[in-house]
């Protein structure tokens, strides 16, 4: 028994890790500056589809992604944890896409791999927060979605248990394959790479596969085909009030505490 | 049509959830604006109070989809039911709150209608846009404002060629307010068709587990957050008893929260619950920008910090420089003071 996997994941600037330097002067952002990282939760879900291989060895996991070349960085560090193939869509027709053209383009990307069984991905990436490309895959390739994902509960060739977070809870949910998984940051860490396979494939390049290759509609890649515009971007600037700096003395914590309690405030 | 259509998310108990009536406190103001109507989408098993309750905040229309195969929320049996009633009514906005609910469906919706969605708004407008390539001028269309690259940036997004114009909002970003208690719109039952079926039997829901909501942080009138400075999870039980004593609830920073200090409930920030407290104390925070964006609505800011130059000190109304460990005692003792 074996399953076909495809891993959505892409390559991000390390937000966490944001310097002085990450915006422009004109308020764009200047992502020479910042440091890529393969987005967090996609590594929670490569380790979910590692944990579904461990089980079931004849397994394959592809790992998908679109972005500029250098993304083949995260195929290689896919493939040296334990993935088998990955590709990256790289064309400059796919630039400047929004979730609906991404979701097009990776949905496309798929479909020519024939019968999948299983779709991981992050819920959402460091870098945007949307949380939509899983479901907008999902919806193209006309399948059932489980979004949140915290925990593999059990996987047959035919059907998978998952728990997903809620709001204020959790539940169990089980539905029949094929079917796209987004996972949260909640699910089991991801292994590190092995260094044997790091070495083995060190030299192995990897697949830059164009827009020609999806046997996608141009029109709805890319710029084009993204209805969202960003009209303006502003840098998040402080409003400085009139701030009253106190030191802890007694005299003065004793007036403030005076004045917030006859302002009602307090 | 100029209409804004708000999905209504359920509690478990039945009851619209309150970013519902918030999306149409808002959704009332928009719809007035593009001199439009309100609708709503009401969808679960028993939900005609639930329905009628929303009249009070000016919602026109109520479409309501009653069946036992929409409770719990499920991906597809909404998205069937939703992405019809959108088809035939043909708003021109649909608001959802950005919530797991709407954060699951509201995408499923945008590819299908193969329409712009923007995630996590903080902020909505009727405005004009010009596209300066070609020149073409639209008018009130929707500015949807939100933070973006980790909460350094706020870009307003516009979908002026596709519709409906969709976005999310996060819950506690906009106000919930009654329009008029005596305001009366219509209930329109949604016809089910038997493609709601399939779509039942796709995922079935096995087990849930509800929580009870332990901290209510978002209703809190006075909020005492700590951050990372606090130092420890022990030093973080000095919040509590100062929350105590001044009727607050103790918040906390995602630092906080990572370093194991107190529980993630109690997290505000981008990625946790945004608040409006009347007064909010931050002790130990230096104030990152994705903190700031989930408190600095607050009615009062005071920060404490040993650090004069601390990015909250900016914000604050007072700053009051020095260890959150003597200062706070300090000034506990001083408001008891005051109180006699």
């Amino acid at each position: 028994m074996a399953l076909k996997i495809v891993v959505l994941a892409k390559q991000v600037p390390d937000t966490h890790n944001v310097g002085a330097d990450a915006m422009n002067a004109d308020g764009t952002v200047n992502r020479a500056a910042l440091p890529t990282v393969f987005n967090p939760e996609d590594l929670k879900a490569l380790e979910m589809a590692l944990c579904i291989k461990d089980s079931l060895p004849d397994t394959s996991i592809t790992v998908v992604t679109m972005g500029p070349p250098r993304a083949a960085e995260i195929i290689k560090d896919a493939r040296s944890r334990g993935a088998d193939d990955g590709f990256v869509l790289s064309d400059a027709r796919f630039a400047g896409a929004d979730t609906l053209a991404t979701s097009y383009a990776l949905s496309q990307a798929i479909r020519q791999l024939g019968h999948v069984d299983l779709i991981l991905g992050g819920r959402q990436a460091i870098d945007g927060d949307t949380a939509q490309v899983g479901p907008q895959v999902a919806e193209k390739l006309e399948i059932p979605q489980i979004t949140y994902a915290e925990q593999l509960i059990d996987i047959n060739e035919k059907e998978i248990t998952i728990r997903r977070r809620l709001e204020r809870g959790a539940e169990e949910v089980k539905a029949t394959l094929p079917v796209l998984v987004t996972v949260t940051s909640a699910a089991a860490d991801c292994r590190y790479p092995n260094a044997h396979r790091l070495i083995r494939q060190a030299k192995d390049e990897v697949r830059l596969i164009t827009a020609d290759g999806i046997d996608a509609d141009m029109d709805r890649l890319g710029l084009k085909g993204s209805p969202t515009k960003v009209k303006k971007i502003e840098n998040v600037v402080l409003a400085h009030k009139e701030s009253v700096v106190l030191q802890p003395t007694e005299a003065a914590l004793n007036e403030l505490s005076a004045t917030l309690i006859k302002e009602h405030i307090l | 049509m100029n209409n804004v259509l708000v999905y209504c998310e359920l509690t478990e108990d039945n009851r619209i959830a309150d970013i519902s009536l918030e999306l149409c406190t808002k959704g009332r103001q928009l719809a007035s604006q593009l001199q439009g109507r309100l609708q709503a989408a009401v969808m679960g098993n028993a939900v005609n109070s639930a329905a009628e309750s929303l009249f009070a905040y000016g919602v026109d229309d109520v479409f309501v989809a009653d069946d036992s195969r929409l409770s719990p929320y499920r991906t597809l049996p909404h998205f069937n039911v939703l992405s019809k009633l959108i088809e035939t009514q043909k708003p021109d906005i649909v608001l959802f709150g950005a919530s797991s609910v709407g954060r699951d469906l509201a995408p499923r919706i945008a590819s299908y209608l193969r329409c712009g969605l923007t995630a996590d708004c903080t902020s909505l407008e009727i405005g004009s846009h010009t596209d300066l390539k070609t020149q073409t001028t639209y008018d009130n269309i929707l500015m949807q404002m939100r933070p973006a690259f980790g909460g350094n940036i706020i870009a307003t997004i516009v979908c002026p060629e596709t519709r409906p114009q969709m976005a999310t909002v996060r819950e506690g970003v906009m106000k919930k307010e009654i329009f008029d208690a005596n305001y009366r719109g219509t209930i329109i039952p949604i016809t089910l068709d038997a493609s709601l079926d399939a779509a039942d039997k796709a995922v079935k829901i096995l087990r849930r587990e509800i929580e009870e909501q332990k901290v209510d942080i978002k209703g809190a009138q006075i909020i005492v957050a700590g951050g990372y400075g606090m130092g420890s999870k022990e030093n973080f039980e000095l919040l509590h008893q100062f929350a105590r004593l001044i009727g607050g609830t103790v918040g906390a920073t995602r630092a906080a929260v990572d370093a194991g200090f107190t529980e993630g409930e109690r997290q505000i920030g981008q990625t946790g619950v945004t608040v409006r407290p009347k007064l909010y104390i931050a002790c130990g925070i230096s104030g990152a920008v994705q903190h700031r964006a989930g408190m600095e609505q607050s009615g009062k800011i005071i920060s404490i910090n040993t650090d004069p130059d601390a990015p909250i000190n900016a914000i604050a109304d007072y700053t009051i420089i020095g260890d959150v460990m003597t200062v706070i005692p300090q000034f506990m003792a001083c408001y008891k003071n005051n109180l006699k």
